[in-house]
């Protein structure tokens, strides 16, 4: 009898340990001694998406439902000139990034949802203008992705430069998790790289593949919303939405599958699964996953001096739980993990500014600064 | 005279009583097709956060599921899936004070899934949810 139950309990335990998802080893901890507090700076905005700091201090803030915010002197007017914006689900006017040279050439890069094109829907545009006398000029449109889908998921979209000029954005997989993420001759659920103005590189990973999207430069990402140079290496660095559970943060290379949904480290929403393995060979590992899911958007690497205790930490936003996560490093490796300012709000974006300060855009409230 | 008055009685109530019949099934039948499409929005707009069993996320986002809010606010849930919730809201006792930013759906869209979460996880709603309806809530 005794050795059924025991028979029993292992087979049962063996079952169970199955369907358990494999929850992230280091955990996210409440802060011991923490120093800094925030300070609202812009007050009363929806969702704020994106943010770029201009020369003159004066910040640009995306909302998503369609409106570009210049906040100068305390004091915010709406930009004219804003293209047409398709706010569906999660789409909406998303990301912006300043040229490397701004001061020189005036180029501000915006990601946004547009219905361009044809068939219904929409998909994720990259666009570049200049601002002149509160109106957006010049304006050329540098990447669309296709086909247009009446879907309200996964459009990215976050845009970043490296050392070398060479421009980023990313395109989430739309919805459309069996068909475009693992496909380079579709769009949606990669990474691009263009030049500033819109050209192809040459030696773009995927130029000589047959039908493929040359602009592409990594694939087989679900949605990635948080994107940023490591100021010590270089390389760009995202995170990306899992589903339930399978948050990834990744650094990305030149051609390499990120994996999804082949190998994933969540499963569906309902708590079924879509597939049972976590590796594979030519498919990346991420850096780090959250089981359970941040919900993270936004990522900033500490380079600054006034937070000299967060050198190099890695800094992601949780729309889910609303805090900011401080991820520490060594040598690559998440080692420990703290929850700041929890409670704040949907966080959408954190970025390290010009002036070295760390500002954070929280849904419903606004743009915070984080100070001693 | 009597006999003529009687039939003509009988032959109204048919009519009524059939002419109801016919629109009670074909309304249930509009009711279920409703609620088809209206998962399909669901899982694509509304899943993340009202999660799949329709309860939500404790002290985050509200459950729709048994949601005394949802059944007893029919004009102000439209309307929140319309043009966006804000501001608190008490559901089931509990008080939420989360931004719902509006998802961009067009009225029968939104008309579909209102009759897909007024009819799941234990909520019941027979009136349907139509088009007309949904058009004529403002901001």
């Amino acid at each position: 009898m005794k050795t059924y139950i025991i028979l029993l309990s292992a087979t049962l335990l063996t079952i169970f340990a199955c369907a358990q998802q494999l929850e992230s080893e280091v955990k996210a901890e409440d802060p011991v001694n923490l120093t800094y507090s925030t300070e609202l700076v812009v007050p009363d905005l929806n969702i704020p998406w994106g943010m770029a700091f201009l020369p003159d201090n004066s910040i640009l803030i995306t909302e998503k439902s369609g409106e570009l915010i210049h906040f100068k002197d305390g004091v915010k007017s709406n930009v004219n000139g804003v293209p047409d914006i398709y706010v569906r689900g999660q789409g909406g006017f998303l990301d912006l990034k300043l040229h490397p040279d701004y001061e020189t050439n005036g180029w501000i890069y915006m990601s946004f949802g547009s219905s361009s094109g044809e068939g219904d829907g929409g998909n994720t545009t990259v666009m570049r203008a200049k601002l002149v006398d509160n109106t957006l000029v010049e304006k050329e449109i540098l990447y669309k992705a296709e086909p247009n889908s009446k879907k309200g998921q996964h459009w990215g979209s976050r845009i970043e430069f490296d050392d070398e000029g060479y421009l980023y954005f990313s395109v989430g997989d739309r919805g459309n998790r069996d068909v475009n993420p693992q496909d380079i001759t579709r769009d949606c659920g990669k990474i691009y790289r263009l030049h500033d103005d819109g050209r192809i590189p040459e030696d773009n990973p995927f130029v000589n593949s047959d039908n493929a999207k040359a602009a592409i430069f990594s694939y087989g990402h679900r949605n990635p919303q948080g994107m940023v140079k490591n100021p010590f290496t270089g390389a760009i660095w995202v995170n990306e939405h899992g589903p339930r559970g399978g948050d990834e943060i990744n650094v990305v290379e030149k051609g390499k599958n990120y994996g999804w949904p082949v190998i994933s480290y969540g499963i569906n929403y309902n708590g079924t699964t879509f597939t049972d393995i976590t590796e594979k060979e030519g498919m990346e590992q991420p850096l780090f996953y959250w089981v359970p899911s941040i919900a993270p958007s936004g990522m900033a690497i500490v380079s600054s001096e006034a937070y000299p205790d967060w050198k190099a930490n890695v800094l992601v936003g949780s729309l889910k739980f609303q805090y900011l996560e401080r991820l520490i490093l060594e040598n690559n490796v998440v080692v420990k993990r703290e929850k700041l300012f929890e409670g704040i709000g949907r966080l959408r974006d954190v970025i390290q500014a010009p002036d070295g300060f760390i500002y954070m855009a929280v849904e419903g409230k606004g743009i915070y600064r984080i100070v001693n | 005279m009597k006999l003529t008055t009687i039939s003509f009685i009988v032959c109204l109530f048919l009519y009524w009583s059939n002419h109801n019949f016919y629109d009670v099934y074909s309304q249930q039948d509009e009711l279920k097709e409703s609620i088809k499409r209206g998962i399909e929005i669901y899982n694509d707009f509304c899943v993340t956060c009202h999660s799949p069993d329709g309860k939500g996320v404790e002290n985050l986002y509200p459950p729709l599921a048994n949601s005394d809010y949802l059944l007893n606010n029919r004009k102000e849930s439209i309307r929140g899936i319309k043009f966006g919730q804000e501001g608190k809201i008490t559901v089931n006792g509990k008080v939420y004070d989360s931004k719902m930013d509006p998802p961009g759906l067009a009225d029968d869209e939104i008309a579909d899934v209102m009759n897909y979460i007024t009819n799941s996880w234990g909520n019941k709603n027979d009136q349907i949810v139509t088009v007309e309806e949904v058009s004529e809530i403002k901001k």
